[in-house]
């Protein structure tokens, strides 16, 4: 029984929470949100990339490091306890790996090289605009790309995208995307935060390449993988609320004692603790199937998924409530745990969609077990 | 990562089911109380001559010599099969764990000597005597009084929620021996001989009309000092040295598993459609599966500390917040599924309905049994968050003059 991550991930986890802690990335996020003119930190990105975080799990056929997902679920808790404003999940989540695990040959000395050392920026595509009128998924329309994607994480910055289309069959399909060609728009949509912003994405029959083993179960398996991914980010940004709400409620005093001694104040704070073990627990679970690609894995994912976001979620709101009034204002650090919190809840799809494939998981599993 | 035992640890788990498949005497039929409790002492006994009743104690003492990891491979096995348990731990627990624990700790050569041994093989067997209906949480409130007489001890009181007493030998008893000083600093601790004149056994009779518990009435019972256990009023520190011995065994406690909720909502039916169907059941599916597997994987993580020889925290607090809270709610759902009809026991519904209406039954027992809910949150808060403590107006004033003692009757 080794529940745990080894002594050299640890050693990468010192790595990059070292450098997260030095270059500030809570204040970096705060300097974008103030000047609503940057998409991210390239500071951040470029230090991250010096580390190898962009590399870890891309083969070294590809000038990566030939880790692997135990290695990203390390850096995606690291980055997500400072809330640091970088395309992880997007280039590297999301992006890399479904070039990594379902590109051709030709695909992956294309891309992954740039991915790797940070210089190129993937996104990937799946939510569509269905505010009303008539769906129009995107689709493959004489082997090329129409249609359009919204909101697409980090889609301003991205040079090349994962999209999920769909065939003239109708069948799921996993295309590659260069965005830098003119048969592809795009413009800025505002999310509720600033410092993960997205894009509105248009293809007007764009070139795109279909990934060669990019099915809906190769889709299924990158969503699975995203959400243990964000699942982690969710985890250490929790920590960090909760640890927010402590510090706070050991200085700030009110009818003559310090309020965290009160018991109203201390139990809150003892349920956001149990909310994070349990998500700590089902995180690494989920961090364990993924890797191994157990049978498991959909489960795990959805179990870390809903339970990091019950963690984060729970986190960002009771620490607004435990600092008081202090906490709603522009200046206080509890609106980017917040906007964050939320981002992260619905960018992958809510929790009810799933918790819908978290019980069906389990129907499953028991159908099996009554054979 | 991952889940596989060590080379050793499988081996050692291959040895303990092989002997327990051995050694655990097949459940007869129908058992009367006095069987099952001689049952397990039966299969303790055996245990005891093969070093498993202390794994992790010396061989000089009647242990193993062995690690927490094999210890806990050991429950693992032994939970594979039907032996006698006690609220779902282990039927001597409180005796063996408990104190046993704090007798190695605090007891003096000669008292190890004398109690160790008997209490290893059940021969004799032990409870605890802390808890009195005055005290609640509030443990360091006691009043039962020991007041010293020529080399003996008088000891009256009334202690409650005692787990085992109708069929201890002994009782591990905190006493006030100093009322005049603050509370935690007028308290001795002694073991009681359960069948000495003046000590009187009843059970209590729970809301699900089982009787578990017991009170037990101290009238003048005469206790040798050679069984004061540590110092004259230093008993709070062996109090502590008892909970400290407390093991999560929560994860063990899953009332309402989630095959089994699963199953009743595949099975009942909400607005002619199955109510697997419907998204708030699926939402409380959900939220159980979560909970008590996601405690499930706390005790790998504990596991895993313990192969590496390091000690779990006390973050296993949080195990049985969760459980008893997750199995009320889980037995509620179940109820509901079935509309008025879940207003039927069990006897209506048949044995299926056995572990829901359990589990309805106990979880508020388990929500208060061994640290309420809200007593694990500040545990949780003061000890893991660091958050300050709850201002406690009665600590440095004297015992008699606090209003824990002017409030009693």
């Amino acid at each position: 029984m080794n529940f745990d991550f080894s002594p050299e991930q640890e050693q990468f986890r010192d790595q990059v929470r070292r450098f997260l802690e030095e270059s500030d990335g809570l204040s970096e996020g705060r300097s974008i949100l103030n000047e609503k003119t940057r998409d991210f930190s390239a500071s951040i990105w470029e230090g991250l990339a010096e580390l190898g975080v962009q590399a870890a799990a891309i083969p070294e056929a590809h000038a990566g490091l030939g880790l692997g997902m135990l290695e990203l679920c390390v850096a995606a808790h690291e980055i997500g306890r400072v809330l640091a404003p970088v395309p992880f999940l997007s280039s590297i989540g999301v992006c890399a790996e479904a070039i990594r695990r379902f590109g051709s040959a030709e695909q992956k000395s294309k891309w992954l090289p740039g991915l790797a050392n940070g210089s190129i920026i993937g996104t990937w595509g799946f939510a569509e605009d269905d505010r009303g009128g008539p769906m129009q998924p995107s689709r493959l329309s004489a082997g090329k790309l129409v249609g359009a994607k919204e909101p697409v994480l980090d889609g301003m910055v991205a040079r090349v995208m994962i999209v999920v289309a769909a065939t003239p069959q109708n069948t799921p399909v996993l295309m590659l995307c260069g965005l830098e060609q003119a048969a592809v728009t795009r413009q800025p949509v505002k999310t509720v935060d600033p410092t993960r912003p997205a894009a509105r994405i248009q293809f007007n029959a764009a070139d795109a390449q279909p990934l060669p083993g990019g099915d809906a179960d190769a889709w299924r398996k990158l969503l699975d993988q995203a959400a243990v991914l964000l699942a982690f980010e969710q985890l250490g940004a929790a920590e960090s609320a909760l640890a927010m709400a402590c510090d706070y409620a050991h200085d700030r005093v009110a009818f003559g004692r310090k309020i965290g001694s009160f018991q109203a104040v201390k139990h809150r704070l003892a349920d956001m603790y149990a909310k994070i073990e349990l998500a700590r627990c089902h995180c690494y679970y989920g961090a364990w199937a993924i890797s191994t690609d157990a049978p498991e894995a959909p489960l795990a994912a959805a179990g870390a998924r809903c339970s990091a976001t019950d963690a984060f979620e729970f986190a960002a709101q009771e620490s607004i409530q435990l600092h008081g009034g202090i906490g709603v204002t522009w200046e206080s650090k509890c609106h980017q745990f917040y906007r964050r919190s939320r981002l992260s809840a619905l960018i992958l799809g809510s929790r009810f969609e799933w918790q819908d494939r978290l019980v069906d998981e389990l129907e499953g599993q028991l159908q099996r077990s009554e054979l | 990562m991952d889940f596989d035992d060590t080379p050793e640890e499988a081996e050692f788990r291959a040895e303990v089911r092989a002997w327990l498949a051995k050694h655990v005497e097949p459940r007869p039929r129908t058992q009367s109380p006095e069987e099952k409790v001689a049952r397990a002492k039966r299969l303790l006994a055996a245990k005891a001559a093969a070093g498993y009743a202390a794994i992790t104690w010396p061989k000089a003492l009647g242990g193993l010599g062995g690690t927490e990891i094999q210890s806990l491979i050991f429950l693992q096995e032994e939970s594979r099969f039907d032996v006698e348990t006690l609220h779902g731990s282990d039927f001597f627990s409180v005796g063996l764990q408990l104190c046993a624990g704090t007798l190695l700790k605090c007891a003096t050569p000669e008292q190890i000597q004398r109690f160790i041994p008997p209490l290893l093989r059940g021969e004799e067997v032990w409870c605890q005597l802390f808890s009195e209906p005055s005290g609640g949480s509030d443990l360091a409130a006691v009043r039962t009084r020991a007041v010293r007489d020529g080399e003996d001890w008088l000891i009256t009181g009334q202690k409650v929620w005692t787990t085992g007493g109708h069929f201890s030998d002994f009782g591990l008893a905190l006493t006030r021996t100093d009322p005049t000083r603050p509370k935690h600093q007028g308290l001795t601790m002694f073991a009681v001989d359960m069948r000495s004149a003046g000590v009187q056994v009843l059970p209590i009779r729970q809301m699900s009309g089982e009787c578990e518990f017991n009170q037990v009435f101290l009238d003048g019972v005469r206790v040798p000092d050679s069984h004061r256990i540590g110092s004259v009023n230093g008993g709070w520190k062996v109090a502590l040295t008892t909970l400290g011995q407390e093991r999560s065994t929560a994860a063990s406690l899953a009332f309402v598993e989630w095959q089994e909720l699963l199953k009743v909502a595949r099975q009942a039916s909400m607005h002619g459609r199955p109510a697997i169907e419907d998204g708030r059941i699926r939402e409380r599916v959900a939220e159980c599966w979560l909970n008590t597997f996601g405690m499930r994987l706390m005790s790998y993580r504990s596991q895993t500390a313990l192969g590496r020889g390091q000690v779990p925290g006390p973050e296993e607090s949080m195990a049985k917040l969760i459980i008893a809270q997750q199995g009320q709610r889980s037995a509620v759902t179940a109820m509901d599924m079935l509309g008025a009809h879940g207003s039927l026991t069990a006897q209506e519904l048949g044995d299926r309905w056995k572990s829901i209406e359990r589990a309805w039954f106990w979880a508020p027992a388990f929500r208060i049994a061994g640290g309420t809910d809200e007593i694990l949150r500040s545990i949780i808060a003061e000890r893991v968050l660091r958050l300050p403590s709850d201002i406690r107006v009665d600590r440095d004033v004297p015992f008699n003059g606090s209003g824990n003692a002017k409030s009693s009757p």
